[in-house]
């Protein structure tokens, strides 16, 4: 369950975290110089394109320093509106994948173990499918139904999937995308506790499945799920070639669209959201290292 | 708090093309504390997990006090389970662990704590209650699963295998306190172990199961003294076969006449049945054995002596005297005069002599 909870080392970015922690102890003299080595090839790799992402939001050429850029972001039109959006459709498909994946993992756990090869595979699907081809499938599938159907609930259902304050259909979109990711780490996490005796002991005790779930599992899984939903969160904040597709205002499209006109705000937006995911990550990781300490 | 009746009836349990439980027949008095005794895979815990619930028999049925319990689901059970594994709720500190079921059951907080410290007090860990799981050792994470287990004042409570995680010193200890305690409770309990010394310790009677049927069921003196089958007498300690003849209700071996407990055998050779510590061993250059392996136990040593014969005889002497016996020793093999259990002849017993249906690893 840690190795997929998000961690983050003060000073370092995600990416570089695990390569000061593999030195073993012990040999105290050559490894540290190796591990300085890799922190600082990897600081370089990930800190140089934010440094120059920042310097070009803060100097434009011929001017001195200035956080203009900043400042424009709140002013620019559809910011808000986008980034609700962005985070609702986030929020709607945490709430859908878990409410999928989890009593799926569980029931396979307890229930089916055979079919936990199947579950896998099927979960790792969408990573093998390329984005493009996702969403030909669905702009095909929602274009289908004739004229003739106009009048009837199934067409409106089509309609109201696509409603553009909340595109449902992104939800379910997403719900498919976050399914490897989600299914990752909360098989991890019930991997790290003993579910079958854990649920024996609490159905012993005379608890119903539902209190099984939501008092015995779900309290264990905490760290899990809060990485499940991270990541998911974090996927649905990125993710452009769906929604750019099927021209939904999401927050990375409207990152897209003022891109064009102005370049310096559509990076500092880009900089600013790349703090906001990390604050999250943050708050999250160490909201997961509590559980562990109190647990 | 009473303990209940309980009875399998004709309980059978097939897993593809595994038996675990072949019609199994079994009644368990109330307030009793039974030991499920036998080797792995023969059915013990398959037929606890009947009862808790876990496990639904293919055929027959588990009775409660004469209630048919059979298809009642795991939490509508009036039993308390401790597990094999640690199964406290890593979430829960001790206490909360404790007050589990009296949560499930809505009991007022101030009266569930109230109990749990009851509880953690009745198991001798008084201190604990804000302490997680992992913080706790594993005797005591058994003990407050025990406490746990009786928080409900269940009238059955079901033992499996409690004590094979921990360490010898604490199992003994812990052994003593669930009997202590089942003692003082009189609830009837059910103990699943594979621990021949666990279950004869411990039981007011012993169930030996083989393969899902019961072979016998049995206070531990009789158990051990008076095997009702060669199976039983092999798991349940070390049985010596060695070759006799019988002549009126008297036999004769390694050239001592003894009595015959139980019925006699019509065939004159036969096999007698003798624990290695009713084998008197003493250091004789003419007696015409030879120790061959000894292995030191600490209080005992338990030797294998090969005779002249070929015949081979276990023999546990003082744990002290096993200087004189080191292997190569010469010695004289006799038999306490006590009445001794005979069997009919079998050839695989003559030609092994101390044939072991059940190989005991730390004989050599």
């Amino acid at each position: 369950m840690a190795s997929l909870t998000p961690q983050v080392t003060p000073g370092t970015v995600p990416g570089a975290a695990p390569a000061p922690v593999s030195a073993r102890p012990g040999r105290p003299r050559r490894p540290r110089v190796w591990r300085g080595v890799v922190l600082l090839l990897a600081g370089v790799y990930f800190l140089v394109p934010l440094i120059a992402s920042f310097v070009f939001t803060v100097k434009a050429p011929g001017q001195g320093f200035s956080l203009d850029a900043y400042g424009r972001i709140f002013s620019t039109e559809g910011f808000g509106g986008s980034l609700l959006l962005s985070l609702g459709l986030g929020l709607a498909t945490i709430v859908v994948v878990l409410l999928l994946t989890l009593p799926a993992a569980v029931a396979v756990r307890l229930g089916a173990p055979r079919l936990r090869p199947v579950l896998e595979v099927v979960c790792t699907l969408p990573l093998v499918v390329p984005p493009i081809t996702f969403v030909a499938g669905i702009s095909t599938v929602l274009r289908w139904g004739p004229d003739y159907l106009a009048s009837t609930p199934f067409y409106q259902t089509i309609i109201a999937l696509q409603n553009p304050g909340f595109p449902v259909v992104l939800v379910l979109a997403y719900v498919v995308l976050a399914l490897p990711f989600a299914y990752r780490s909360l098989d991890a996490g019930l991997g790290a506790i003993d579910v079958r005796t854990l649920s024996e002991a609490a159905r012993n005790l005379g608890a119903s499945w539902p209190h099984v779930l939501l008092r015995v599992i779900i309290p264990n899984m905490r760290s899990a799920m809060a990485s499940a939903s991270f990541l998911t969160l974090a996927l649905v904040l990125g993710e452009f070639t769906i929604a750019r597709l099927l021209s939904f205002q999401t927050f990375p499209n409207w990152i897209y669209r003022i891109s064009g006109s102005q370049a310096q705000v559509s990076v500092a937006v880009s900089v600013f959201s790349l703090l906001i995911t990390w604050l999250l990550l943050l708050a999250l990781s160490s909201a997961g290292a509590r559980q562990r300490s109190g647990s | 708090m009473n303990g209940a009746r309980v009875e399998f009836r004709g309980l059978r349990r097939r897993f593809g093309s595994t038996v675990a439980l072949d019609g199994l027949d079994l009644t368990v008095e109330p307030g009793e504390l039974i030991a499920l005794l036998g080797p792995s895979g023969c059915g013990k815990t398959t037929a606890l997990r009947c009862l808790a619930g876990f496990e639904q028999p293919d055929e027959g049925e588990v009775l409660v006090d004469g209630a048919d319990i059979t298809r009642v689901p795991a939490n509508r059970r009036d039993a308390g389970m401790v597990f094999q594994s640690y199964s406290l709720f890593p979430n829960l500190n001790a206490r909360d662990n404790v007050a589990f079921g009296m949560r499930v059951r809505k009991v007022p907080a101030a009266r569930r704590h109230a109990r749990a410290r009851e509880l953690l007090e009745l198991v001798g860990l008084p201190s604990v209650g804000d302490r997680y799981p992992h913080q706790l050792s594993g005797g005591q994470q058994q003990r407050v699963a025990l406490a746990r287990a009786l928080a409900l004042e269940p009238r059955v409570l079901l033992l499996d295998e409690p004590l094979s995680a921990l360490d010898a010193k604490v199992r003994v200890s812990l052994r003593e306190e669930i009997r202590r305690l089942q003692l003082s409770l009189g609830i009837t309990t059910i103990f699943v172990t594979h621990d021949q010394e666990e279950a004869l310790s411990m039981a007011d009677r012993v169930a030996v199961l083989r393969e899902g049927r019961l072979e016998q069921v049995a206070d531990p003196a009789t158990l051990y003294d008076r095997p009702a089958t060669p199976f039983v007498a092999e798991f349940v300690g070390a049985m010596n076969h060695l070759p006799g003849l019988v002549s009126g209700d008297r036999v004769t071996v390694f050239g001592q006449t003894l009595p015959v407990e139980g019925p006699v055998p019509d065939a004159a050779p036969v096999d007698v049945l003798v624990r290695p510590e009713a084998v008197l061993v003493t250091p004789d250059g003419e007696g015409g054995g030879i120790v061959m392996v000894s292995s030191f136990r600490g209080s005992t040593a338990r030797l294998r002596v090969r005779l002249g014969d070929g015949t081979e005889v276990l023999a546990d002497v003082p744990g002290h005297d096993s200087v004189r016996f080191a292997p190569g020793t010469a010695v004289r093999v006799g038999l306490v005069e006590r009445p001794v259990l005979v069997s009919a002849r079998t050839e695989a017993h003559t030609e092994a002599g101390a044939a072991a249906a059940v190989p005991e690893p730390d004989v050599v």
